[in-house]
């Protein structure tokens, strides 16, 4: 029992290594299309409107939310200590250096990546990805590139507009309902937070940027080329997505401390 | 290889566009070609029918490059698709157009922005020139009305007929049509039709008909070959194929429901695997 455990172990290890090679071969080729993509921006700018700008309701709605939470769960925590002034600061931080980022990005793996992954199965169950072999026409390089890169152009400007909101949602609570004062609330967020912060929100919502998308247009345009196939496709773009971004935020948090 | 040396090849090779040497190809160890010869006439409308799993469209996916044969040669233009480079396949592609069972038109995009996609892609026609050209290709296969339309607002039969002119934009030499006919009302299924033998002759073509529609082939096409068993087991004029006595042969032609190609799957006895069950 002990041995087909470790077999099992061994071969499920294995597996993970091929997926991960076969990931980076994928990125590496797409990394090789970039210059040429930006010649026809285009197509880009076009998916930075479906990632992007489509998912911005969900992302503002969402960012008002976790504001409003985190302002009232801030706003209890700093009371017993007497420090509420430093509630601006303490969503601010929060914000953007962490939530900010990884709410983003899991939302985004939801909307954007599944979008994508969907779009890029049904394109290969229909055939029009070998249609457009057939017409000579590179489809890493006229579909699945644009899309890699309007997703990681959407990103940081999603995440910087949910820790907007999210302030905005924090100051909401805690200044209009529960009384900290307005110019306490504002000062304090304003000499807490250093560039460096903001920085490592950048850094992170580029980082899982480069990694939603991948996943999404990766497993998209390898999905078997049916409805089960589609699907599952679908379904891997979220669970891998939301896995990886987590362990990719423990890790830049650490290598950032 | 350049164009020109590719052309010369072409001319040495004979009059055939395509040409197949003792093809071999299988999936999962499961033999699909088991020594494949034929050859496509230059300006000719030839079919290639047989029954369903007999690796029709394999053929075809042999032919644009999108597979590669285990064994074997298979020459277009007279230069082995196997041996090219991929740009060389990409080039190799321009020359040629192809029909998908679906049409496969891309849904993003409206009729007349399916059309003009070659074109956008590989030329820089000023915006002016390649309407023209868009909208004579839609007139040619009787939809430039139509050119607003997307794809999920058409028919079928309209489908494949933008997928015609799709296909022919970029004025390839051959022109593949992978089952055209199938799952088109009688009306769609003739023009259809018409439109295979009247693109091929008035944009002197040579076209590549892949369909099990015995019937409806024979109005189209000027040869036929017929796969069964890895194998071309027969070759000739549709109406010739028609009185051929073998049964291989018969069977597919006539449409009949058993013979060596069996009506059941192999099975397992009968009664002994209704006592299993129990």
């Amino acid at each position: 029992m002990l041995t087909s455990l470790a077999r099992e172990l061994l071969q499920s290890l294995g597996n993970a290594l091929q997926a991960l090679g076969a990931y980076t071969i994928f990125f590496l080729r797409l990394l090789k299309e970039v210059p040429r993509a930006l010649l026809r921006f285009s197509l880009v700018v076009e998916q930075v409107h479906n990632a992007g700008a489509l998912s911005l309701v969900i992302i503002m709605l969402s960012g008002l939310f976790v504001g409003m939470v985190l302002g009232l769960q801030g706003f209890d925590l700093l009371e017993r200590f007497g420090s509420e002034e430093s509630l601006g600061s303490a969503a601010a931080l929060g914000l953007l250096k962490e939530l900010g980022p990884v709410v983003t990005a899991l939302l985004f793996a939801g909307r954007a990546g599944t979008a994508l992954a969907s779009e890029l199965g049904l394109m290969r169950a229909t055939d029009q990805l070998a249609a457009m072999e057939v017409m000579a026409v590179d489809p890493i390089r006229r579909v699945v590139m644009p899309r890699f890169l309007g997703g990681v152009l959407s990103m940081p400007l999603l995440a910087a507009i949910f820790s907007m909101i999210g302030i905005f949602g924090a100051q909401l609570i805690g200044v209009q309902l529960m009384g900290v004062d307005a110019g306490q609330f504002w000062s304090q967020m304003r000499s807490a937070v250093e560039f460096d912060d903001v920085k490592e929100g950048v850094i992170k919502s580029c980082v899982f940027g480069v990694a939603c998308s991948l996943i999404a247009v990766y497993e998209g345009y390898h999905s078997v080329p049916t409805a089960e196939g589609v699907g599952r496709a679908t379904t891997r773009t979220v669970v891998i997505s939301s896995v990886v971004v987590l362990l990719l935020d423990y890790m830049l948090t650490a290598a950032m401390m | 290889m350049p164009v020109s040396q590719g052309r010369e090849a072409s001319a040495n090779s004979g009059d055939s566009v395509v040409r197949a040497r003792d093809l071999h190809y299988s999936v999962s160890g499961r033999p699909i070609f088991a020594g494949v010869d034929l050859d496509i006439r230059r300006g000719s409308v030839t079919a290639i029918m047989g029954p369903s799993g007999t690796g029709k469209t394999t053929l075809l996916r042999l032919i644009t490059g999108q597979l590669q044969a285990d064994r074997g040669v298979v020459e277009v233009q007279g230069r082995d698709v196997a041996r090219l480079s991929r740009e060389d396949v990409y080039r190799m592609r321009r020359r040629m157009g192809m029909l998908f069972q679906n049409g496969a038109l891309l849904t993003d995009l409206d009729v007349y922005e399916n059309v003009a996609f070659p074109l956008r892609e590989h030329t820089r026609l000023p915006e002016r020139l390649l309407r023209h050209v868009v909208l004579a290709k839609l007139q040619a296969v009787g939809l430039r009305g139509a050119w607003q339309l997307m794809p999920a607002e058409l028919s079928g039969g309209m489908a494949r007929r933008v997928a015609m002119a799709r296909a022919i934009v970029m004025d390839p030499e051959l022109l593949i049509y992978d089952e055209p006919f199938v799952g088109l009302d009688p009306i769609s299924l003739g023009v259809v039709g018409r439109l295979i033998r009247s693109l091929n002759d008035t944009l002197g073509l040579t076209s590549i008909v892949v369909s099990h529609d015995v019937h409806d082939l024979a109005t189209v096409a000027d040869y036929a070959f017929l796969l069964s068993g890895g194998k071309v087991v027969a070759a000739g004029l549709p109406g010739t194929l028609a009185t051929d006595t073998r049964e291989e042969v018969s069977q597919f032609m006539h449409g009949l429901p058993d013979g060596p190609v069996p009506f059941h799957y192999p099975a397992p006895d009968y009664l002994e695997q209704l006592r299993q069950l129990r």
